[in-house]
């Protein structure tokens, strides 16, 4: 593998370079937009030379959008603040009610386990309406149609499955005879879980966390189906936007900005953990 | 139980302590039948309340159930599926949920390897390349394809104004059903080639050097290398991988949502876009049930695929700390 040419170097050069470029322009130019304002958006031919403004995200700050024609309220904060509150909520109760079924998982083989814990991952690959279609009429009935609770149960399709799967390699990681040890100095089972499984699974419990948090944020079929226009969070909200906003453009980059930043900042941080999450412990990173 | 009872463990009380803990021994026998259960009860409880409604839609799917038109209400048993038989419109989703799960899992897949190839060796360079290329991936699907829709509007868009100055005066994107296709592929494309490419690396970094130095030692050409002894190692992340976005792929919504709403026309009505569509705008229930069911058989095969492949990975995977 030393042998590479001068020319082969190039070339790879020149490849990686093609793909940062194609995967990275997007975020990249929309940043861009979101700094203009739709003056400079529309001259033609689009340059890069432009007088950064800050205008578009003031007026996503302030609530509203005053030009010269009218005023235009913007609810986009609301969105923000929505996904916030769903995606914390189902990362809480999801941790909440995985970690433990996680542990029964991983450390005691009972009647029915495997099957229970199959049943939950295959939520994370039926089809999400067949199960939200009904569902509206039922939170209509249950009266839970127009609440955080009602999304946030939902949302566990997303977040219990992964937090299960993930939690339950890490448990399986740590040796029996540490807890066994633990167990004959006298100490319970809840002793046990919490003073040795659940800091030793720590790391895995924060990555699957942090990657549940994600897709809750990312997610955008469940409540578009499911939320009343107060509840929608960025992803409902941001795509409402488009025709509220009419043309302002750079106001629908900001608010596209501002939708990607919590997620891409959270990926950046731990990236360490994506590869295993991703693929629900079947490939370590 | 015996929960805090280390707090205790040198006191003089030793005897009694001792005693107390045999007693919660025994205690924990008798719960370690039980404990299990009561740890996973409340993921159980969860996965009850949406067991439910799946079987509301299996008994919605065999309705006559059209929101317009209430007194028309009743069972039809089979009459939706059989319905789909002759229809053409049935036909069309099918045909382009699956032509759109194979193209994108094709093409990421192809992509993905080859990023994945360029980026193996462990340098400082490829490992930053590896987590930026994340970026697409942590992106909502709904607000890539916002971006993608910003970037191909025809008064400003950046991509279009490429496409002008490649020859391409008029080109539609996602507006034009020539090209609508291409469009919501693309915006696939940049959104999850780097779930494949992050699996596929991870499992080439996995594989044993062995057989490459001995390649290396006989001589064997590179390619050679690449189609004896790399591919053929790498197949079941390849398998895993595949069989995964095509889970995701062939149930693909926000992104055909959010650029085209199935359209122009029904050129992109995917099952999960057809299914919502009718059960919201032509509020035919019972059809839209039904199709759901077909999408969710799909998937179910696939899915057991998937969990085969998946489970004797992740075996490898921890057998490996």
């Amino acid at each position: 593998m030393q042998h590479q040419s001068v020319l082969e170097n190039w070339l790879r050069g020149i490849a990686l370079a093609l793909i940062v470029l194609f995967f990275m322009f997007p975020i990249f130019w929309i940043l861009l937009m979101s700094l203009q304002t739709n003056e400079t958006i529309l001259r033609s031919p689009p340059s890069m030379v432009f007088s950064p403004t800050l205008s578009n995200y003031q007026a996503i700050f302030a609530g509203r959008l005053d030009s010269n024609a009218a005023s235009l309220d913007i609810r986009f904060l609301g969105n923000l603040w929505n996904s916030i509150i769903l995606s914390v909520g189902s990362v809480g109760v999801a941790l909440l009610f995985g970690v433990p079924a996680a542990y029964a998982f991983a450390r005691y083989k009972f009647r029915g386990s495997e099957d229970i814990a199959f049943t939950l991952l295959s939520f994370r690959f039926a089809p999400p309406l067949l199960v939200l279609l009904p569902l509206t009429s039922y939170f209509q009935t249950l009266g839970i149609a127009d609440t955080y609770f009602g999304l946030i149960w939902v949302y566990q399709l997303i977040c219990l499955p992964l937090i299960l799967w993930i939690v339950r390699g890490y448990f399986e990681d740590i040796p029996a005879d540490v807890e066994h040890a633990y167990r004959i100095a006298g100490h319970g089972w809840f002793a046990t879980f919490r003073n040795i499984a659940l800091p030793l699974a720590r790391p895995g419990i924060a990555a699957a966390g942090l990657l549940a948090f994600i897709f809750a944020w990312n997610n955008f079929i469940f409540a578009l189906v499911l939320a009343s226009a107060d509840k929608q969070p960025v992803t409902v909200g941001a795509l409402a936007f488009v025709t509220a906003s009419g043309i302002q453009y750079g106001q629908i980059a900001a608010a596209v900005v501002l939708s990607i930043a919590p997620t891409l900042a959270l990926a950046l941080y731990a990236q360490r953990y994506l590869v295993e999450g991703l693929s629900l412990g079947a490939v370590k990173g | 139980m015996t929960g805090r009872s280390h707090r205790f463990g040198l006191s003089p009380r030793f005897e009694k302590i001792s005693e107390v803990q045999h007693k919660g021994i025994r205690a924990g026998r008798i719960s370690r039948e039980v404990l299990p259960y009561l740890l996973s009860l409340p993921a159980l409880l969860v996965c009850i309340g949406i067991l439910i409604p799946f079987g509301t839609a299996i008994w919605y799917s065999l309705q006559r159930y059209r929101l317009s038109q209430p007194w028309n209400r009743g069972m039809n048993w089979g009459e939706n599926y059989l319905n789909f038989l002759s229809e053409p419109d049935f036909w069309n989703t099918l045909q382009v949920s699956l032509v759109y799960a194979g193209l994108t899992v094709v093409l990421e897949l192809l992509l993905g390897l080859g990023i994945a190839l360029l980026l193996r060796r462990r340098t400082r360079l490829n490992n930053f390349i590896s987590v930026i290329l994340l970026m697409p991936l942590m992106t909502a699907p709904v607000l890539a394809a916002l971006m993608f829709k910003l970037m191909t509007n025809p008064n400003f868009g950046i991509l279009s104004y490429f496409m002008q100055l490649a020859g391409f005066e008029d080109f539609r994107w996602g507006s034009d059903p020539s090209t609508a296709l291409f469009t919501v592929i693309l915006v696939d494309i940049w959104v999850y080639t780097p779930f494949m490419m992050i699996l596929l690396l991870a499992g080439l970094r996995s594989l044993p050097p062995q057989p490459f130095e001995a390649a290396a030692l006989d001589g064997v050409p590179r390619w050679q290398q690449f189609w004896r002894i790399t591919l053929p190692m790498l197949m079941p992340y390849v398998l895993t991988a595949s069989l995964f976005r095509l889970l995701d792929s062939i149930q693909q919504f926000d992104i055909i949502y959010a650029l085209t709403q199935g359209g122009p026309g029904d050129t992109l009505m995917v099952f999960q876009v057809e299914a919502y569509l009718n059960f919201f705008q032509s509020t035919n229930i019972g059809r839209s049930a039904a199709l759901l069911i077909i999408l969710w058989a799909i998937t179910f095969v696939l899915s057991n695929m998937f969990v085969k492949n998946w489970l004797r990975l992740r075996e490898r995977a921890r057998g490996e700390i």
